[in-house]
């Protein structure tokens, strides 16, 4: 299988790839890591004209803390966030999501930020990313915006980013004490997408919730938010009463669609034994432990 | 249409025009002629088109040749280069690593790209690592063998010298 033809763009800063992005408009596509974008040009579900490789702008290779916030650059590959020792102490929620996307030769290559912007339904980091209320960063020629991640997927494959735009930075708050998360992924095999998943993430303030997050993976035209269940969750004291009850609304909050992965009820409920194990999960590791 | 891109493959600068449309994996069997390196899937999921970028594992058929231009490309055909298998060949061979054969340049490469990072993997380790390689055979305890005795292989090759530069120093 070939990709129908294209011109090739591999820019050395951030600044020629904005400009090149603002002059080709809709015609341009920006290619990180390609481990989605590949198979759909070589399935000819996109052809664009024009392609822009920015795996040569070695600035944007950047996973670090600064003023109060984790900064994820777009070349940041999945193997790089399996791997980093900030993420496994403080990140749990990425640290869990990291090694169970893909295959380990896709995560070599396979970006976080490229994974956001393709928007799978059934991918994991923008679920991960709904539960840490990220903040992402999209540059332009002419400017830059900062949208919520709850803001940003709109549909199956779909965002608000624009064809002049690059995802050019994600904004994570920074890991304060008693903070904890999860991600827990139901996979037929290695490589698979989730049948479902679920993302949790915890700011405990003294035995009571201060701020919870969770994100649903593969129940829903997109990756969604469960509002209700946080909602739920902020102030309480987590008991077993209070679990279980946000996780039936996170279950409620799931619009999973029959398939060969399994059926609506099965799905469901998924979410919602995900969603307690993930809370307690989550909150273990807040105490310290886990 | 064409670009001009230069490639190090398997140790030698190769220079070539290709269509930016153009998969690694194609550039390497069709251009250069390198027919170890093997199409499965053709959609990212079996690993039989493994080769080492820079030294990391990366699906050939999942990235642009153009995307190579500067950049080291190993093949299956690097490993016996000098006329004697690589430990990891011979140890695929004698623990019988290989049914068809298919998928073997692949689960290779990867294997010695594992023990480059882990000359010492544990059995999970050595699964983990090749769960992006499939063996249609099913024939995967034998190369989990194979790759577990290469790096006791190569273990016991790399403390031979050492000890003779021990004893010479003593």
């Amino acid at each position: 299988m070939l990709p129908a033809p294209f011109e090739y763009h591999a820019p050395r800063t951030t600044e020629e790839t904005l400009e090149l992005l603002d002059q080709l408009g809709d015609e341009g596509k920006v290619l990180a890591g390609g481990q989605s974008l590949i198979p759909l040009l070589k399935l000819r579900f996109a052809s664009p004209a024009h392609l822009v490789d920015i795996n040569k702008i070695k600035d944007l290779d950047f996973l670090e803390e600064r003023d109060g916030t984790l900064r994820i650059g777009p070349l940041v590959r999945h193997k790089a966030a399996e791997r980093s020792s900030l993420l496994a102490s403080r990140y749990h929620v990425m640290a869990d999501a990291a090694p169970q996307i893909a295959d380990p030769i896709i995560r070599n290559r396979g970006t976080i930020a490229g994974s956001v912007v393709h928007a799978d339904p059934s991918g994991d980091w923008g679920t991960v990313l709904l539960a840490l209320d990220a903040d992402l960063v999209l540059r332009s020629k002419s400017g830059s915006r900062t949208v919520k991640a709850r803001d940003f997927f709109s549909g199956p494959f779909s965002t608000t980013i624009q064809p002049t735009e690059i995802l050019s930075e994600i904004r994570i708050p920074a890991a304060k004490p008693q903070s904890g998360g999860a991600y827990l992924k139901l996979e037929r095999k290695v490589g698979d997408f989730a049948t479902v998943a679920v993302a949790v993430h915890l700011q405990m303030d003294d035995g009571k919730v201060r701020s919870a997050g969770i994100g649903l993976t593969a129940v829903g035209p997109q990756n969604l938010k469960a509002e209700r269940a946080e909602a739920a969750l902020r102030g309480a004291r987590l008991d077993d009463a209070t679990i279980k009850q946000a996780a039936a609304l996170a279950a409620e909050a799931a619009e999973p669609k029959e398939d060969h992965r399994g059926s609506v009820e099965y799905k469901r409920n998924v979410v919602r034994v995900f969603t307690e194990r993930g809370l307690k999960r989550a909150y273990e590791r807040a105490r310290g432990g886990g | 249409m064409g670009q001009s891109i230069t490639v190090t493959v398997n140790g030698e600068k190769k220079t070539a025009e290709v269509e930016p449309r153009l998969l690694l994996v194609h550039f390497l069997r069709e251009k250069l002629r390198l027919t170890g390196t093997h199409i499965g899937c053709d959609t990212t999921h079996c690993g039989a088109c493994t080769v080492l970028v820079d030294g990391t594992p990366v699906k050939s058929c999942t990235m642009l040749a153009v995307q190579a231009d500067g950049q080291q490309v190993t093949t299956v055909e690097a490993l016996a280069a000098s006329g004697t298998l690589h430990p990891v060949q011979a140890a695929f061979k004698q623990e019988h690593g290989l049914q068809c054969g298919f998928c073997t340049p692949g689960m290779m490469l990867t294997g010695v790209a594992l023990l480059q990072e882990k000359p010492d993997p544990t059995d999970d380790e050595i699964r983990w690592a090749l769960s992006g390689n499939i063996c249609r055979c099913t024939g995967y305890m034998n190369i989990v063998k194979a790759v577990k005795s290469a790096a006791a292989q190569m273990k016991a090759s790399a403390a031979v010298p050492e000890a003779a530069t021990a004893s010479a120093r003593s």
